[in-house]
């Protein structure tokens, strides 16, 4: 029944080589712990990956009780830390899975950087990669002020007072992401929008042409 | 009329406009390296979950173990005496810009940082040569671990001040307290006018319940507790055990009428 299903769909839409050309490919020895325990370090990416998901599925569940409000904000993270069942696992996953995300990200592009792996023809995966440690960081900045106590507002308060700092664009970039001239009701709502809904859309994307060159260029070889 | 077709024709892509190119980048297949191979799925795949499993679990002893910060109160805007402090991985930033004075901030917070992100991001076309091995490419292996050795040094070092900015602020803070009251009472003098029952729970209760109340790894949370004064007095004098352990007796010493206050307090929180 399954097959049949399958083979309908697969007439008409040629599924197989999508799915084959990621099952099928050939994983080298060099980065296969199984066979060199140091091959772990090329562990590194996927890993950071596999926290990405962590992140956005506790995310997606932060998201339906989580009030983007100078008003509600802060209760509506006390009450799920503290009222809502398993809401503080929750929390502390997506808390503890930004630091994580950090570090293994850091650790990628160390192994990344000191296999040279970024060499011709692999270039341009390693600005991508570049692009996503800086949309990373952006997540972890604009996240940071959302539970909206004073550690998250004077932090925020700066980051936007050093943005200020830029010559020419410093100014608007701060009102662009304030919302306005204080850190305040307009600068959640924002921080929210960018957190949840633009910059996750370029990480995701980014995500895809990663992975995507990965494909098309496969991984360097031994050193 | 049919197209007419002839050998020379330029042949495209399928369908499109896309003209097909006889040579293409193509990697090596990996059946041309020496070693082992073995297919992504399911043989490596099922190989790289189990080790995801094994980072997941020590991920979620962190989490449990870990409840995530959050402070008692919402921000106060009119807090002048709140010292801020980026998140961790921000720290290093912070720091460098500390060395600036106002006047050159623009040097430490956008054209120094700038320059390193710069040169981060056109690595691979400063280190051309096609040697991989870290020995072989002396310039770029000693520059990042130059920058990596000081972005440690930069967040140990905003650690460290951070710590004694805030045992600054405290130790004025008390001095300032002091002074405002040169005379503090006794302990035993049980007057309602010196005992602050918040106080008293922060220094006494807190480190096991939280300074919130919401409890931790270590003791059960105190809001919204169903319970009277008296039974609470009982539990703060003589201890008591529970679902998460003993609470051992006398945490909290002082007296009958301070533990009546402290429980009293404490029950408000519902």
């Amino acid at each position: 029944m399954i097959q049949k299903v399958y083979d309908w769909l697969d007439e008409r839409l040629d599924l197989s080589p999508i799915w084959r050309d990621i099952a099928d490919h050939e994983v080298p020895e060099h980065v296969n712990p199984a066979h060199h325990f140091s091959a772990f370090v090329y562990c590194f990416g996927g890993l950071t990956f596999f926290t990405v998901v962590i992140q956005i599925l506790s995310g997606m569940f932060l998201a339906m009780f989580y009030a983007p409000d100078i008003v509600n904000a802060f209760n509506s993270v006390k009450y799920l830390q503290t009222e809502v069942s398993f809401g503080y696992i929750v929390r502390g996953m997506h808390h503890w899975g930004a630091s994580v995300v950090i570090v293994m990200l850091f650790l990628h592009t160390l192994r990344v950087f000191f296999t040279g792996a970024y060499k011709a023809p692999r270039e341009m995966n390693w600005v991508v990669g570049v692009l996503l440690f800086a949309v990373i960081l952006g997540l972890g900045f604009t996240g940071y002020l959302l539970p909206w106590d004073n550690k998250a507002y004077f932090a925020t308060k700066v980051g936007l007072q050093i943005a200020e700092v830029v010559p020419v664009l410093g100014p608007y970039v701060k009102h662009f992401l304030a919302g306005g001239d204080i850190v305040g009701a307009e600068t959640i709502t924002r921080f929210f929008a960018i957190h949840v809904f633009f910059l996750p859309a370029i990480l995701l994307l980014l995500l895809g042409v990663h992975f995507i060159l990965i494909r098309r260029q496969g991984i360097a070889g031994p050193l | 009329m049919a197209h007419e077709r002839n050998k020379n024709d330029v042949k495209y892509v399928g369908d499109s406009r896309v003209k097909v190119r006889k040579e293409k980048l193509y990697p090596k297949p990996y059946s041309e390296y020496p070693g082992k191979t073995e297919p992504f799925f399911p043989n490596f795949l099922l190989k790289e979950w189990m080790a995801a499993v094994v980072f997941l679990g020590a991920f979620m002893v962190l989490v449990v173990s870990h409840p995530a910060p959050l402070e008692a109160t919402p921000a106060d805007p009119n807090d002048t005496s709140y010292i801020p402090l980026p998140d961790w991985y921000f720290l290093f930033l912070y720091q460098f810009l500390k060395y600036f004075p106002s006047g050159t901030a623009v040097w430490g917070a956008v054209i120094i940082p700038g320059f390193f992100a710069l040169l981060f991001l056109l690595a691979p076309w400063l280190d051309r040569k096609p040697d991989r091995r870290p020995s072989k490419r002396p310039i770029a292996t000693s520059l990042m671990l130059i920058v990596v050795a000081g972005i440690v040094f930069l967040t140990y070092e905003a650690v460290v001040q951070h710590k004694a900015q805030v045992e600054a602020m405290e130790a004025s803070a008390a001095q300032h307290a002091q002074q405002a009251a040169p005379a503090p009472a006794p302990q035993d003098q049980g007057t309602t006018a010196t005992f602050d029952p918040e106080a008293a729970y922060m220094q006494s209760c807190s480190a096991c319940h939280g300074q919130d109340l919401a409890g931790t790894a270590a003791a059960p949370s105190l809001i919204a507790l169903n319970l009277t004064v008296d039974e609470v007095v009982d539990i703060i004098t003589n201890g008591r055990s529970g679902s998460q352990g003993v609470m051992p007796p006398g945490m909290f010493s002082g007296t009958e009428e301070q533990k009546k206050q402290l429980a009293e307090w404490v029950l408000s929180h519902q």
